[in-house]
């Protein structure tokens, strides 16, 4: 494109401030309803689409003639501190269109069948085990209450991070000591208000471990990902950098999601005791039908799916032009009254459920199978554990992740 | 007139979205492709079956009824 677009008038911004920490901005449900595709401001000025309804994020998330490559004009970044990164990271198949995408995708997609995932329950539950031990064991809480069984911590930190860390350094062959050190550089990476050194730092030195793990593992292979895939650099299949790229996409695709859906859906499950007490008792099928609710209602990824139009495009009567960005608010298109009757109650018997939490079409989340199964074990595993679990804090004191490119709450001061 | 389900197995992306909602109908193989089990799938299937088609964000299972 050599045509720079002009931003059009537009009272509307993007990303909007929630009035309830609990959903989107009510003006989202607004336009969902009169303006479901319109134009929204971002953080450059820029005024690329904003569609709302369910029916219109799913069609055009599946639509081949959108891009993902944010290095095309026109595609509406999240945040500078992206733009940062986009700029010097090495690109992961998140960013890529097809045929490209499909090829990395392809190699990847047999290590995340529903079967393969299957197989991680027993190293899951055992984490989770260990970590729930490790919080029961924790100081007690020193008051001057004389009756001080009470225990205190951050469930975030005790809980919600090292689980999803533990799991995927597990997968890739990270050792079991660096998991902190991944812990640090990806909240680094997906804090938008981080400064240019943050990042750079943050990505180099991601890169760099990863990049020296893949060569270690390409010559000596363990039974892990990052040995497959060392394998595959052998036959010629893949680039030694395109080895690490891939790790990390992972590494922090797969963290800070999951962890943000364990704390921000336990406390939601706090808040609403008698949707806590079906899933602290009840059987699979609601504990499944649980999990798909809060990924709907919490819509963790809650600043837009993002695509540029390759080509002139008409969306439900909007003609969308090439090179024009398009947000899809997956945040608001799981609440779309057309598609979910009450679609503000968290209802965890709800069953059939079809959210676009883990997105639509060739992108849709890859590490789905993964996310499931850690959710469905922690949530009752923590509530069984401790059945007298709550939050020692009234909401005004959480401080929940506006500015994060994941949605939670950065702390979680739980008793039990 | 039962109903009939084919899937365009090249364009499959091995989310398993199909796997989690009619696991008796759906299948991956090792490399994480759709697999059909049951071509023909019965009433009992008929509405996880649909609802498959519905989610699988390819858009590769065609169902006939
Ligand atoms: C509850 C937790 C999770 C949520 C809410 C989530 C959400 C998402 C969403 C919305 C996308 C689509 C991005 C787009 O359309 O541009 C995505 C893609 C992806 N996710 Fe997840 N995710 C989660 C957990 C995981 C885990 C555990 C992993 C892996 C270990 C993972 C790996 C990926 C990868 C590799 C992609 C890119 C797929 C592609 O471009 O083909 N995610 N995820
Ligand atoms: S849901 Fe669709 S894309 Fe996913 S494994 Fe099944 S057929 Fe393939």
């Amino acid at each position: 494109m050599t045509t720079t677009e002009v931003p059009q008038e537009t009272s509307t911004s993007y990303p909007m401030t929630r009035e309830c920490p609990y959903r989107p901005a009510a003006e989202l449900g607004r336009l969902q309803a009169e303006e479901p595709i319109t134009r929204a401001r971002i953080w450059d000025g820029s005024t690329p689409w904003l569609l709302t309804r369910y029916a219109d994020v799913r069609s055009v998330l599946a639509d081949p003639r959108f891009s993902s490559d944010p290095y095309r004009d026109g595609y509406p970044t999240v945040a500078a501190s992206r733009k940062m990164r986009q700029d010097r990271q090495r690109p992961s198949f998140i960013f890529m269109d097809d045929p490209d995408h499909a090829r990395l995708r392809k190699m990847l997609i047999g290590e995340f069948t529903v079967r393969r995932i299957e197989t991680l329950r027993p190293l899951i539950e055992q984490t989770v085990i260990e970590l729930l031990d490790a919080m029961e064991a924790g100081p007690r809480e020193t008051g001057s209450r004389l009756a001080g069984t009470s225990m205190s911590t951050d469930l975030v930190q005790a809980f919600a991070l090292p689980l999803p860390s533990l799991v995927i350094c597990h997968l890739l062959g990270v050792p079991y000591s660096d998991h902190a050190f991944f812990q640090e550089q990806s909240h680094a990476l997906l804090d938008l208000t981080s400064g240019e050194d943050t990042v750079f730092g943050a990505l180099d030195a991601l890169q760099g471990y990863l990049d020296d793990l893949a060569e270690t593992r390409r010559r000596n292979p363990a039974d892990d990902l990052i040995s497959r895939l060392g394998a595959r650099v052998d036959a010629g299949e893949l680039e030694p950098s395109e080895v690490s790229a891939m790790a990390f996409l992972l590494l922090v695709a797969g963290h800070e999601t999951t962890a943000n859906m364990i704390g921000l859906g336990t406390l939601t499950l706090l808040h609403h005791p008698d949707q806590a007490a079906l899933v602290r008792d009840g059987d699979t099928a609601t504990v499944r039908s649980a999990v798909e609710e809060l990924l709907r209602v919490l819509t963790v990824t809650h600043l837009g799916r993002r695509r540029v139009a390759l080509t002139d495009v008409e969306v439900d009567g909007t003609l969308i032009r090439a090179g024009e960005g398009v947000i899809l608010a997956a945040e608001a298109a799981n609440r779309d009254p057309e598609k979910y009757s009450d679609p503000d109650d968290l209802d965890v018997t709800r069953g059939t459920n079809q959210h676009v939490a883990f997105g639509f079409g060739i992108h849709q989340c890859l590490g789905q199978p993964l996310a499931r199964i850690e959710l469905q074990i922690a949530y009752p595993a923590l509530l069984r554990r401790f059945p007298d679990l709550r939050v020692t804090v009234p909401d005004s004191e959480i401080r929940f992740r506006d500015q994060m490119a994941v949605y939670g709450v950065h702390e979680l001061p739980v008793a039990f | 007139m039962g109903m009939k389900v084919t899937v365009d197995k090249d364009m499959c992306i091995g989310a398993g979205q199909c796997v989690v909602t009619a696991p008796d109908v759906f299948d991956q193989d090792d490399d994480g492709f759709v697999e059909v089990l049951n071509e023909s799938p019965g009433e009992g299937d008929a509405e996880a079956v649909r609802d498959a088609a519905h989610v699988c964000p390819a858009r590769v299972i065609t169902v006939e009824e």
